[in-house]
């Protein structure tokens, strides 16, 4: 078992080498597949962690309160909204609070608001809820209060962009199937030329009575190494466009949509993971696929 | 030990094999002939299970052959040794690896194989060629290595398709003598061939089909038509 093992790595080694022509071209199409799938995973793994954070941002409601209202009061109707389903915190927001907060976020341009004599921002209290679902009836909720004079949330704009990342995800999912197929015919073809270059051997092993698992082991090993060199190659490549990719445009991602692109090496050891094995798989699937009209009987 | 019982597989009426029943007794030499198309590589072919009959029975040996699931016919198959006209070697092996390879199909152990593939290229006079890769050998030694080939794992029959169709008339006649020896031993051999002259003077059994029927069947030398290069 084990010495037919490395009898057929040696010789889809030896059979690579021959037919060195069609095995790169085969290696290429693997690889430009890869590449491809890739650069869409990576597209669609940043939005998904994008659509994530921003989530966890906006699952709260803002509810601000009408100027002059009591200490007392705001206590009131936040310890009833705390006690309603699905809200898992209450904060107090202040106008001093709120007028802070408004000051870091103008950053460098925080001084012009020193100039206000009145503090014209109303004191609020954010309620963080467990998930968006919660939002609209903690939302309602919350607005039947005279003290309350507004509510803001953002389940509608959270809503669109949960259907984008889900619509990118089945575009992407489409394109990846579409790719393997067009892989697996490419190899399939490339393989399909050694079987034929050894019509002969194969036919040969057939009439001395070799099962057709091993007639098939050399060339299934062929593929699964054609597999192998494009999925480390592209594995490889991906690192390095990825890691341009942060580095040029990571910091500019951040400051707009104010969620970080993922890691370099998280985003690499999964991708080379996947195409390990999916190249892997399409090499092998390949000369499955390639062998069938010789094995038939 | 060769059974074809009401055997029928046709490709269009008169081609292919038509309601044949043969019967070959263990450690027989038979001669199948024929002209070209008239069903002889089908009967092979049947055989060999590469293709199943449309109707009847086949058996050889122990085995009913079409009845065997795709999983078995590898196993049936190491009971029959194939000899081809091209002889179909594998250019890149020597006859020693050419012969060896039939049983590192077969996981055979190595000590085995070293044991027997020397006695088998004995048998078929060819040990002093062990070593030649196929382009150094004659045709007739390197029909002699495929003969070794198909004999290597003991088969039970020797199926041999035209074995002396591309080797001139002496060569074609050693082969002859060691089919017959081999068939000495006790291998049943069955072999298709068109060479008339051998035929007739092997004394030994002839089937004659001709569009897809058995016409003659007999020791009797066979005067019908034969294809082939008479032709």
């Amino acid at each position: 078992m084990i010495s037919s093992l490395f009898y057929n790595i040696k010789q889809a080694f030896v059979q690579i080498f021959r037919n060195r022509g069609m095995s790169a071209a085969s290696i290429f199409s693997i690889l430009a597949m890869l590449l491809i799938l890739g650069l869409v995973f990576i597209i669609v793994v940043n939005i998904n962690l994008f659509t994530e954070i921003v989530k966890q941002d906006y699952d709260q409601v803002e509810v601000f309160i009408v100027d002059g209202t009591s200490e007392q009061q705001v206590q009131e109707v936040k310890a009833q909204i705390e006690a309603q389903p699905g809200v898992t915190s209450v904060e107090y927001r202040s106008q001093e609070d709120a007028l802070k907060i408004m000051k870091e976020r103008w950053g460098e341009s925080g001084y012009l608001l020193d100039s206000l004599g009145d503090n014209p921002l109303p004191a609020s209290l954010m309620i963080s809820v467990e998930s968006l679902d919660d939002a609209g009836s903690v939302a309602s909720f919350a607005g039947k209060f005279d003290i309350i004079e507004d509510v803001q949330y953002y389940k509608d704009t959270v809503d669109k962009l949960t259907r984008i990342t889900h619509f990118l995800q089945i575009a992407g999912m489409i394109i990846m199937a579409f790719l393997v197929i067009v892989s697996v015919v490419v190899v399939s073809n490339t393989i399909k030329l050694t079987v034929m270059a050894r019509a002969d051997e194969i036919h040969i092993m057939k009439y001395v009575g070799a099962n057709n698992w091993f007639i098939r082991g050399p060339f299934m090993v062929e593929g699964i190494i054609i597999g192998l060199i494009a999925s480390l190659i592209a594995g490889g490549a991906i690192a390095l466009i990825y890691k341009q990719i942060v580095a040029a445009v990571g910091d500019q991602v951040f400051a707009i949509v104010s969620s970080p692109l993922i890691s370099v090496q998280y985003m690499t050891v999964n991708l080379l993971i996947i195409f390990v094995a999916l190249g892997c798989s399409i090499g092998a699937w390949g000369s499955i696929v390639s062998m069938r009209r010789y094995l038939k009987a | 030990m060769i059974k074809f019982d009401h055997v029928t597989k046709l490709y269009r009426p008169g081609v292919g094999l038509d309601d044949v029943n043969v019967n070959i007794d263990k450690g027989e030499f038979v001669f199948l002939v024929g002209p070209s198309g008239a069903g002889k590589s089908t009967f092979i072919k049947l055989m060999l299970k590469d293709l199943d009959p449309d109707t009847g029975d086949i058996i050889v040996g122990d085995y009913h052959v079409n009845k065997l699931s795709n999983r078995m016919v590898p196993k049936y198959r190491r009971k029959i040794g194939t000899v081809f006209q091209d002889f179909k070697l594998l250019p890149k092996k020597t006859a020693y690896e050419n012969v060896a390879f039939a049983m590192e199909v077969l996981h055979k152990p190595g000590s085995l194989i070293r044991k027997q593939v020397p006695q088998i290229l004995s048998l078929v006079g060819i040990s002093d060629k062990a070593d030649k890769y196929p382009h150094e050998l004659a045709g007739g030694e390197q029909q002699r290595v495929a003969i070794a080939r198909a004999l290597v794992n003991n088969p039970q029959v020797l199926i041999a398709d035209e074995p002396t169709g591309n080797l001139d008339p002496a060569t074609a006649w050693g082969i002859m003598d060691l089919l017959d020896q081999i068939n000495m031993r006790g291998t049943t051999v069955l072999m298709v061939t068109h060479a008339k002259d051998i035929v007739n003077r092997m004394d030994k059994r002839i089937i004659a089909i001709d569009r897809g029927r058995v016409i003659h069947d007999s020791k009797q030398a066979y005067e019908g038509p034969m294809g082939g290069d008479e032709e």
